[in-house]
């Protein structure tokens, strides 16, 4: 299933808010919210490769970073 | 019973002599989303659970057990060698004072672990809602820890811990299916 494992919304920013907007914020959707039971015959990674990214399976892996140090 | 492998699930490496990292990791230590809570509210969610997913519980408890190992290893890489001088910088004085650099099971505030952290309802979809929350929130700690920390080799590990919450979100998902049955017929789907 393809999706994006991450989302955004900005927030209201008031222009009597104290500090600057933060413009958008993040938040993860990562694979196993849309997958229901794991279908059988997924492709794998090596031994290594799967010990490596903590799954056996590049459909549930989710690699994750900072997105706000990202954007700058 | 359990089988230990003297080893640790995955490397734990840290770079930069950091002991404020310390003071946010405790909160997977000690917190009511952290490692200690997770294994104990799966493993004594186990005696009251329909047959089927006695072994998911049984497993991902376990697992956890090796990611509070991981954690407590990066919180004493982290502190070990720091002065009580560091320590005050980091801001973990007060911790200092009460358990010189020993670790203890309380949250990234101080506040110390309690039970009420975990729940164990009987009621299996209840339980196993809980846990998919507790494995979500688990996963968010791990994503606010990794926007603060700056350690790279850290972050490595961290990311791993956290892949490993959404998997074991998976496979609690995936028990609630088999609860509310009709699996049989699914397969083919």
């Amino acid at each position: 299933m393809s999706s994006s494992n991450q989302k955004s919304y900005v927030p209201y920013h008031s222009p009597y808010d104290p500090c600057p907007p933060i413009g958008k914020k993040y938040y993860s959707t990562p694979p196993n919210l849309y997958m229901g039971f794991q279908p059988y015959n997924l492709p794998q990674y090596s031994p290594k490769e799967a010990l490596q990214k903590g799954t056996l399976w590049p459909a549930f892996y989710d690699y994750y970073e900072n997105p706000y140090e990202r954007r700058r | 019973m359990w089988v230990y492998e003297k080893k640790l699930q995955y490397p734990v490496k840290v770079t930069s002599c950091n002991p404020t990292l310390a003071k946010y990791l405790i909160e997977q230590y000690g917190g009511a989303d952290g490692e200690l809570a997770a294994a104990l509210r799966y493993l004594n969610q186990r005696y009251t659970i329909p047959d089927k997913v006695i072994g998911l519980l049984t497993d991902i408890g376990t697992e956890e057990f090796a990611h509070l190992e991981m954690i407590a290893t990066m919180i004493y890489k982290l502190t070990k060698d720091a002065t009580p001088e560091q320590l005050k910088a980091a801001g973990i004085a007060d911790h200092y004072v009460n358990h010189d650099s020993a670790l203890f099971y309380h949250n990234a505030a101080g506040v110390p672990f309690t039970a009420s952290y975990i729940a164990a309802k009987g009621d299996p979809i209840a339980d196993l809602y809980e846990d998919i929350a507790a494995e979500e929130k688990a996963r968010a700690t791990y994503q606010w820890i990794i926007n603060m920390s700056d350690d790279p080799d850290l972050n490595d590990s961290l990311r791993f811990l956290r892949e490993r919450e959404i998997i074991h979100s998976q496979r609690f998902r995936e028990a609630v299916e088999i609860l509310k049955e009709e699996r049989d017929r699914k397969i083919f789907f």
